[in-house]
């Protein structure tokens, strides 16, 4: 997703991000995760499975920051290996929804007719399902599994790609440059790929930042309910919902990692809007 | 009025078609055999026939699903693999917890959504207004699984005002709901924040201004109900969320609504189980759509034409 950019472009991009300094924070904060989930084994004192003999349920201290949970595991060690795994998380649940929304809304809005209604059909109705439903609906028929529940999250976020590929694509077809291109004999391949599909792109980025946070909530909620990540994977959800039951004794282990998590969502939420503002300032709020 | 409405209803009939359609091919699209995946690898052939026979697996497809559709649309939805229990049933008995926890939430997320947007947008204090986006991007980004564990702990663990075994009662309705309500009401607020500073720049605002209108009735009743609109759009849609996302608070708060039905449905692979919550979920999720829509016929006179 690295754009290019003019040198002075640049430099204004930096300029417009030195007077937002929550932004800057923001991502800040995103990069701190980054590091810690590529580097995670450098920083973390335990090994995330590892049981410590004698250390059941201690509380946070200078020996384990986080503290222990109830099978005596470092919470600080498993809450940055987490970060690993969210990290997959955000980039499957973006990813299938980028590749194959936009697939769908390309072609249904390029090739129009029997294809567009038929494609188009199938996405409303999975927008007929609150997407938190929908992807409990496809983790039924796939199975529990962290991967699976990636899958899922990732396939119920398609339609809304689908939808504003497909508009995006209808408005950028009756360009004069595309019609231009026709005229001097290009393919129709040629075409979407080098003249509409870099058009398209600028609004489901927009979308793709603005729906990582939720996909990663909806992820780890699926987790917390057991239908993804399973113990003893340190996966944020799946460890608050293990702590839930040691609520009254061990407060700890149902701070961290929802720290963790919330700390992470808002960051990109905060990233997100500042990005949509900057890529598109007619949408600005 | 009533065309309008109508028409509205007619073009409800493709949509349920469709969601009936997607759950009914739930069982199709898995994945390996669904019978052998619900009654584990050791059943006996008797078993897996009787079953395969009992769902219909053995008909043609489309048979299957209008035979679907004709046992849907006399509220049989089958039987659960594990219970042994008209699905239907199952569903009655947790559906009025959902539907309660749910309707608190929304209540709350409008009374206190709406308000502080329209605050945020309207003052002149810009700590209020940064007050406001504090609160809606701390919302969005709290999980409700989180939010949910912390108000456990605060009020009911160390305060002690409320319980935490008891799912009876409107004591035991305020922490989920609360939990629920959080993230909807932080959109409501940026929603409500957003669409009434667009409408405050319009040019008729100026003009009630101009001709003397106190600045209450220029906010509340010029400004306000043009704003509605995309306003109530997002509270349709939060509704359908607050239904789905109730399956998550109720499983924090271990409350007996339709959330543990679906979690247990989907671990144990009871397929006729799963469909049917899926089902009744989105067709409520769809019928708070049109009232929505209809809503919007109501507030704004020139979408009944459209």
């Amino acid at each position: 997703m690295a754009i290019a950019l003019p040198v002075r472009r640049q430099n204004r991009v930096l300029q417009r991000l030195k007077q937002r300094p929550v932004v800057l924070a923001a991502f800040a904060v995103l990069g701190l995760f980054v590091i810690l989930a590529v580097a995670g084994p450098l920083f973390s004192p335990y090994d995330p499975y590892t049981l410590i003999p004698g250390a059941v349920m201690q509380p946070p201290s200078w020996e384990f920051p986080f503290g222990t949970d109830e099978l005596g595991r470092d919470v600080f060690s498993r809450v940055i290996h987490g970060s690993r795994i969210s990290i997959r998380i955000a980039l499957v649940t973006v990813s299938i929804p980028l590749v194959l929304g936009g697939t769908v809304g390309l072609v249904a809005g390029f090739y129009g007719g029997l294809l567009d209604v038929v494609l188009m059909a199938v996405m409303e109705v999975m927008l007929a399902f609150p997407q938190i439903l929908l992807a409990i609906a496809i983790l039924a028929m796939l199975g529990p599994s962290l991967v699976n529940a990636m899958i899922a999250v990732g396939l119920s976020a398609v339609p809304v790609y689908a939808r504003t590929a497909r508009g995006t694509t209808l408005s950028v077809k009756s360009m004069g440059y595309v019609e231009a291109a026709k005229a001097l004999g290009a393919g129709d391949i040629r075409i979407l790929l080098k003249h509409i599909l870099p058009n398209i792109f600028p609004p489901l980025i927009v979308l793709a930042t603005a729906g990582v946070g939720i996909s990663l909530l909806i992820a780890a909620g699926l987790s917390y309910l057991g239908l993804g990540a399973q113990p003893p994977t340190p996966e944020w959800g799946a460890m608050l919902s293990e702590a839930r039951a040691y609520l009254r004794n061990a407060w700890w282990m149902a701070t961290f990692p929802g720290l963790a998590i919330t700390l992470v969502v808002l960051s990109l939420n905060v990233c997100g809007d500042w990005l949509r503002d900057f890529l598109d300032p007619r949408l600005r709020v | 009025m009533t065309v309008f409405i109508i028409r509205r209803l007619v073009m409800l009939v493709p949509t349920l078609a469709g969601v009936t359609l997607a759950v009914f091919l739930m069982l199709h699209l898995t994945p390996g055999d669904p019978i052998t995946l619900m009654l584990g690898e050791f059943a006996s052939a008797t078993e897996v026939a009787r079953l395969r026979n009992e769902l219909g697996l053995d008909r043609p497809l489309l048979v299957q699903y209008l035979k679907y559709m004709e046992r849907t649309f006399h509220g049989d939805l089958g039987t659960s693999i594990r219970s042994q229990r008209a699905v239907l049933d199952e569903i009655a008995d947790r559906l009025p917890w959902t539907l309660q926890l749910a309707f608190a939430a929304m209540t709350l997320a409008i009374f206190v959504g709406i308000p502080m947007g329209v605050i945020a947008a309207t003052t002149r204090n810009p700590a209020i207004d940064s007050v406001v986006t504090v609160f809606s991007l701390l919302g969005l980004s709290m999980p409700t699984f989180w939010s949910g564990l912390l108000l456990i702990l605060l009020f009911s663990l160390t305060l002690g005002w409320f319980p935490i075994t008891e799912s009876h009662g409107l004591r035991a309705l305020v922490l989920p709901a609360v939990t629920l309500a959080a993230p909807a009401a932080a959109v409501l607020a940026r929603m409500t924040r957003s669409s009434v500073l667009e409408v405050l720049r319009q040019e008729y605002i100026r003009t009630a201004r101009a001709k003397g209108l106190l600045e209450r009735v220029v906010v509340y009743k010029h400004a306000l109900r043009n704003a509605m609109i995309p306003i109530l759009t997002v509270a349709g849609l939060q509704f359908g969320g607050l239904l789905a996302g109730a399956v998550i608070v109720e499983s924090v708060f271990a409350r007996p609504g339709l959330g543990r039905l679906t979690v247990n449905a989907v671990l144990s692979r009871d397929f006729p189980l799963a469909q049917g919550v899926v089902l009744v979920i989105a067709a409520m999720y769809v019928f708070v759509n049109l009232a929505v829509d209809v809503l919007y016929g109501l507030l704004d006179p020139r979408i009944r034409y459209h």
